[in-house]
Formats: structure tokens, C-alpha cells, sequence
């Protein structure tokens, strides 16, 4: 039975080398089907993958509100140049109070700052936060020291890696004063480089962690307050708009993570109450997952679609190859009957001759699929090397990730492919007549 | 054993076409016995090829008995037909008939694989034919590479790798020259001598010469049936 499955695999492949061209052609359509569903979908799964990776370093557990600047409402007064808006102390305490399942609320306040030192100066994120967050967003020190209980209300300092950059470029900070507006803060450690993490769905904005400066919260609302004035455009007069904000994010983690949606809701309803603007936006990770989740699985489904379709075209190739090949070899279909082969031998040979043909199309298209990752990187660095800019960054973050499925489902289709086409060739083959194929020229 | 190759009795064979039939054969009957050798003649349109079609068991005839081994075969299944031109016929064929894709070897061994023969005694069995009719030297050569008188040696050597019952040629000096027509009808005749049962179907008197019976056909009829000399 093996043997003979062999020997007709090998005259399969024997037959298809008398037309190389032929044979290579129509294999390419399929080649080309099982390799594009394999990048395509590695690609797929590589963005989802990173957009995974960011929605759950904001944390499964966690409900995230933010306050934002709220639109452009018609009540809003054109002269007035301070808009006032967003989560309130009395938000955090509310929240801290009223909700009894939740584990810990960290408060946030961040803003643009311009920090100084002699003539060097750092346009920073000033964060003013507590001491979980360091942990909360991933961060690591690489010189001195976090932030401690002990440090609030004082005037002391952390810089991010590219914040350290700037203001002491020869020299190490820890243990130097700089200016925060007109006050001397005392730098008491700095953190490592970390990677930005890209804006996820349009509901969080990204964040270059790279440029901030960390004080504690206490402190930043004592001695630098909630108001920031900023100079907009140029011309004469009083060009200055200001913004008031008590707290930019607070970050709320429950116990269980099946808490989690009704936290949230329960959030959005307490802030309501007390919010006239939707000048707050409640994020759940969590739902932001789920719906990265969604919409991977629409991408996977409709490259599925795709995949068929070319698998289909590609197909509709073969099994024209496949008529063709059996009109040009009724002789030799004729000699074989005349030798013994029943009609199922010449349907088994000839079956086998477009499985061959589209399992080896499929499994080169399989063999070039694999190879996406060193493809794609070389790709990536041969761009780049020509014109650095040319690529867009998120191009550059993107590692192509293969799912085993794509591959087992392509050389699958492959397969199925050349059974589906195949049978009408080699039917129409064996159901020749053996003295009129004997006689055909 | 029989001593019988085979037997055909009344053998009818009409085609129906377009409300037009044609009486291809109308009532052949004759024996051969193992071991014979015969020559079938007959002008164009005698029913030649249609006898051979129906001993091939390519084809049924339209009335009649076909006794191979004692067995029937007249109103068997295309599987069973098939089953028994692999196992006990043997065909040459006037345009040599070599699959292109195969070299010598390969070429002689096709009937044994619908059999299910494969493996190292088939193929030892392959060589050895190849040797007997004088290609031991061409074994891994293709089709293509070959004469003619080449090919349908190869040809010949595949029509007795199954052991047939009997060897049935159709023309199958038609395409030689006479040098060569020579030597593979020298080759018919020593397989003969060995025991081999061949039926030819032949338009030269030379080539009939060399068997040992003639059957000539007309209108689909046997008009003669005479042992030579
Ligand atoms: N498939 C067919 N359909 C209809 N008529 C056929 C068919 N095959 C053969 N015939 C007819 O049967 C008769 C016998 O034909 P056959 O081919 O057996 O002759 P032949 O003796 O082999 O002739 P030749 O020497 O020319 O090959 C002819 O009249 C032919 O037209
Ligand atoms: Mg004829």
C-alpha cells in the first residue's frame, strides 16, 4: 500500500517535470495564495500582539479616568482665558470612599514644564504622583531613588532617562538641584530608558515616558499648583491662556478582574453627579482588549476571505493545467487502461498528479510564510539604510508574529485545493473511452 | 490448465450511429491453443481492429461467447475487464505506445504496478526482459533515446511481463523498416518457441508468413482460417 502510494506520488512528480514551465506556473498561484495568507496574517497578529502587550501593561485590573478637555461647548465664554475642567480632588476622594471593591485609586497630575539649570533647560512632562507609580506604569531606576513616602511635600526630584540627558549631559544628577520654575528641587534619582507606548484605539493618548520629571503629588500641588498659564501665538497684548486641572488621571484597581466593568460603571455614575461637562473619560483596559479582540478576529476573518478567494483563482489555474494535460495524454491514458489500470487507477494518478502539483505550490508558499520575520526585517533595514524616514514608526515596532493556523490552514487549503480541482480532470481522464484515447493522435 | 488460450463463438459486434448500423463482425468463431501463432489478415474494413478490441477485451462484443481460461468474459464490467488485460493480456502496438515520461525499466514494469507487483522482484523481473529482448545495455534509457526497433522491443518486453495468456500485436511491424521488421519478428518467433501464444494482426504477407496459422477476415466474417505451409 506504501509503496504503491509512493510509486504513484513518483511518476506524480515524473509526469509534472515534463512541463516544468507549466507545472511551476500554475504551482505559483498557489504559492503565492498559502505564502500572502501567512505574512498577512503574521502581520495581523504582530500588530495585535503589541496592541495587547500596551492595553495590558495599563492592567487587566485596573479602570483608568482621565480627565480631557471637554468640547467646545456653546456656554463656553470666549473671554474667559482659564478654562477651568476636569477630575477633582474631591473626584479621588469620592471614589476612594464610595466604591468598596476597589484596591487602591492613585491619583495623577501631569503638565507641561520647562525645567532649568545654568542655560540648559528640558521641555518635560511634570508629573506629580505617588509612589506606586513606579510600579504602576513599568518604570525602573537606574540611578538613586523613587520616590518614598517621607518625600511628600518636599522639594525633591526624579528625571526620566532623556530628561537626565539634557539637563546633565557629562554629569550625574543625583544629588544636584535644579529649577522647577523659581524653586531649587534636589534630583534624588533617575529612571531608565523605556519604550513609548503607542495610542491604542484613539481612547489614550501615547506616552513618551522618556521626557518627564516625577515629583510627589503633594508637592507639585503646594508649590506649583493647579493653574498653567502659556503663552499662545505672537502679536500684541495679553497672549496668554491658562488651564486649570487638579488631577490628570486617577488609575483605580479592583481585587477581582470580573469587578472590573461594574467598577467602571459605577465610577461614571458617581462622576455625573458631580460633573456638568464630560470633561473625564473612563477607559477600561480591559473592554479595550476586548475590542482589539474583535477586531483581530474581523482582520483574521476577512483575510481568510481573501486567502480563498486567490486559493480559488488559483484552483480554477490548475484544474485548467489538469484539462489540458489530459487531452494532451489520452494516448497515454489509453496504453495505461490497455495495461490494466481500472478507471480508479487513472483517477488515483491523476488526482494525485494536481495534489502534487498544489501541495508542493502550497508547501514552497509554507516555506516562504516561515521566513517572514528575517524577510521582513531585512526589508525593514534595507528601507531604512536607503532613506531612514521612509518607514512610518509603527512599521519599525512591528515584528511579524506566525500563527500556527495560518500555516496549517493554508497548506490545508492547498491541499483541498488540488482534491477539489483535481476530480474533474481525473474523472473526465478515466472515463475516456480506451480505444478512442488508443487512437487519439 | 486449459489447453485453450482463448475461444470466441459467434462473435456479433455492431455499431449504432445516427440511425445508421454498421455490422463490424457478424458471427466470428475459432479457437487457439496455447502456444499458437497467428497471423489475422483482411482488406480495410474487415473487422480487424474490432476482433482485436474485443480479444484486448477493450471492448464487448454485441452477441457471443469469449471463453479465456474457460471463463466468459463477453458481458463482464470495465473493473474486470481491466483486471484481466492487466493480468493475461499482453499488447504491442503499432506506434510502439512507450510512456515518455519513463525510461525502459520503468516502462516494461506499468502492468505489474496495476497489479500491485512492485518492489525488487519486479523490478528484477523488468531487467531481465529488457535483457531478453536485447536492451540489457539501455535499462535507464527514455523512449525518446530509442529507435524504433528499440522501442517496440520494449514494447514487447512489457507485453510479457505479466505472463500473459496470450500476446496480441496489431501492426505492430507497421512502423519498422524491413531490417528491423525482421528482427522483432525473429524475437515473436523465439518467444514463440518458448511457448508464447501470439496473435497478429497483420496487412503483409511477409510478416503472416512467419506465424504458423492464418486467419484472413472479410466483411466482418472469417473467409479463411489455414495453417501455413
Ligand atoms: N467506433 C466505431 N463506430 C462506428 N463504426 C466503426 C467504429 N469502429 C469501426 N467501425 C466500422 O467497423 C468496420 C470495421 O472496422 P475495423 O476498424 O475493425 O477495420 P480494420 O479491419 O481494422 O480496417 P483497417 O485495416 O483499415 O484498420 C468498418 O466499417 C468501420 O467503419
Ligand atoms: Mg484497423
Amino acid at each position: 500500500m506504501i509503496a504503491q502510494f509512493f510509486q504513484t506520488v513518483d511518476l506524480g512528480i515524473k509526469s509534472l517535470l515534463v512541463q516544468k514551465m507549466r507545472a511551476g506556473l500554475a504551482a505559483l498561484g498557489i504559492f503565492i495564495g498559502t505564502s500572502t495568507v501567512i505574512w498577512l496574517v503574521a502581520m495581523g497578529e504582530g500588530v495585535s500582539y503589541r496592541a495587547q502587550q500596551q492595553i495590558l501593561e495599563l492592567g487587566a485590573k485596573n479602570v483608568i479616568v482621565r480627565t480631557k478637555q471637554p468640547n467646545e461647548g456653546s456656554e463656553e465664554d470666549a473671554s474667559s482665558r482659564v478654562k477651568t475642567y476636569g477630575l477633582l480632588r474631591a473626584d479621588y476622594r469620592r471614589i476612594v470612599e464610595n466604591i468598596p471593591n476597589i484596591r487602591r485609586a492613585i491619583p495623577m497630575r501631569e503638565l507641561k514644564f520647562e525645567l532649568r539649570l545654568d542655560d540648559r533647560t528640558a521641555d518635560t512632562k511634570l508629573v506629580g504622583c505617588t509612589e506606586e507609580y513606579l510600579e504602576l506604569n513599568r518604570l525602573e531606576i537606574a540611578r538613586g531613588r523613587w520616590l518614598a513616602n517621607r518625600d511628600r511635600g518636599e522639594k525633591v526630584i526624579v528625571l526620566a532617562a532623556e530628561t537626565a540627558r539634557r539637563l546633565f549631559p557629562y554629569e550625574n544628577p543625583i544629588g544636584r538641584a535644579i529649577w522647577v520654575g523659581s524653586e531649587f528641587y534636589t534630583v534624588i534619582g533617575q529612571t531608565k530608558d523605556r519604550t513609548a507606548s503607542a495610542a491604542i484605539g484613539g481612547s489614550l493618548d501615547s506616552r513618551d515616558y522618556n521626557l518627564d520629571a516625577y515629583i510627589p503629588i503633594k508637592t507639585l500641588r503646594q508649590r506649583v499648583g493647579d493653574l498653567v498659564m502659556k503663552r499662545v501665538g505672537g502679536g500684541r497684548g495679553f497672549n496668554f491662556v491658562g488651564e486649570d486641572v487638579e488631577l490628570s488621571q486617577i488609575t483605580v484597581e479592583v481585587n477581582r478582574i470580573e469587578e472590573v466593568d461594574e467598577t467602571a460603571q459605577i465610577i461614571e455614575t458617581l462622576l455625573k453627579k458631580f460633573h456638568e461637562e464630560e470633561d473625564y473619560a473612563v477607559v477600561v483596559p480591559r473592554e479595550l482588549l476586548r475590542q482589539a479582540e474583535r477586531t483581530r478576529t474581523m482582520f483574521n476573518v476577512l483575510l481568510v476571505v481573501i486567502a480563498g478567494i486567490s486559493l480559488l483563482v488559483g484552483g480554477i489555474g490548475i484544474m485548467n493545467i489538469m484539462l489540458a494535460t489530459v487531452t494532451e495524454r489520452t494516448r497515454e491514458i489509453g496504453v495505461r487502461r490497455a495495461l490494466g489500470a481500472a478507471r480508479s487507477d487513472i483517477i488515483g494518478q491523476f488526482l494525485t498528479e494536481t495534489v502534487v502539483l498544489t501541495a508542493s505550490g502550497g508547501l514552497a508558499g509554507v516555506l516562504f510564510g516561515l521566513s517572514v520575520g528575517p524577510i521582513f526585517r531585512f526589508i525593514k533595514q534595507a528601507v531604512t539604510a536607503i532613506s531612514p524616514d521612509a518607514l512610518p514608526p509603527i512599521v519599525h515596532q512591528l515584528e511579524p508574529r506566525i500563527a500556527l493556523w495560518s500555516v496549517l490552514l493554508s497548506l490545508g487549503i492547498s491541499l483541498g485545493v488540488g482534491v477539489l480541482f483535481g476530480v474533474y480532470p481525473a474523472r473526465k481522464a478515466a472515463y475516456l473511452d480506451p480505444i478512442e484515447a488508443l487512437r487519439h493522435e | 490448465m486449459d489447453q485453450y488460450a482463448f475461444r470466441v463463438e459467434n462473435l456479433h459486434r455492431t455499431y449504432y450511429m445516427k440511425g445508421e448500423t454498421v455490422h463490424a463482425l457478424r458471427g466470428v468463431s475459432f479457437d487457439v491453443r496455447n502456444g499458437e501463432y497467428i497471423a489475422i489478415m483482411g482488406p480495410s474494413g474487415s473487422g480487424k481492429s474490432t476482433l482485436l478490441n474485443v480479444l484486448g477485451c477493450l471492448d464487448r462484443p454485441t452477441q457471443g461467447k469469449y471463453l479465456l481460461a474457460g471463463q466468459d468474459v463477453a458481458q463482464i464490467n470495465d473493473y474486470q475487464l481491466s483486471r484481466i488485460r492487466g493480468q493475461r493480456i499482453g499488447f504491442v502496438f503499432q506506434s510502439y505506445n512507450l510512456l515518455q515520461q519513463l525510461n525502459v525499466v520503468e516502462n516494461i514494469k506499468v502492468p505489474l504496478q496495476y497489479q500491485g507487483l512492485i518492489g525488487r522482484d519486479a523490478n528484477a523481473k523488468c531487467r531481465e526482459l529488457a535483457e531478453l529482448v536485447g536492451l540489457g545495455s539501455r535499462l535507464y534509457h527514455r523512449p525518446t533515446e530509442l529507435s524504433g526497433g528499440q522501442q517496440q522491443r520494449v514494447a514487447i518486453a512489457r507485453s510479457l511481463v505479466n505472463d500473459p495468456y496470450f500476446v496480441l500485436a496489431d501492426e505492430a511491424t507497421g512502423n519498422l523498416d524491413s531490417k528491423t521488421t525482421e528482427e522483432v519478428l525473429d524475437l515473436f518467433e523465439s518467444l514463440n518457441q518458448n511457448g508464447k501464444t501470439i496473435v497478429m494482426i497483420t496487412h503483409e504477407d511477409e510478416v503472416a508468413e512467419r506465424a504458423k496459422r492464418v486467419i484472413r477476415l472479410r466483411d466482418g466474417m472469417i473467409e479463411s482460417d489455414e495453417l501455413n505451409r
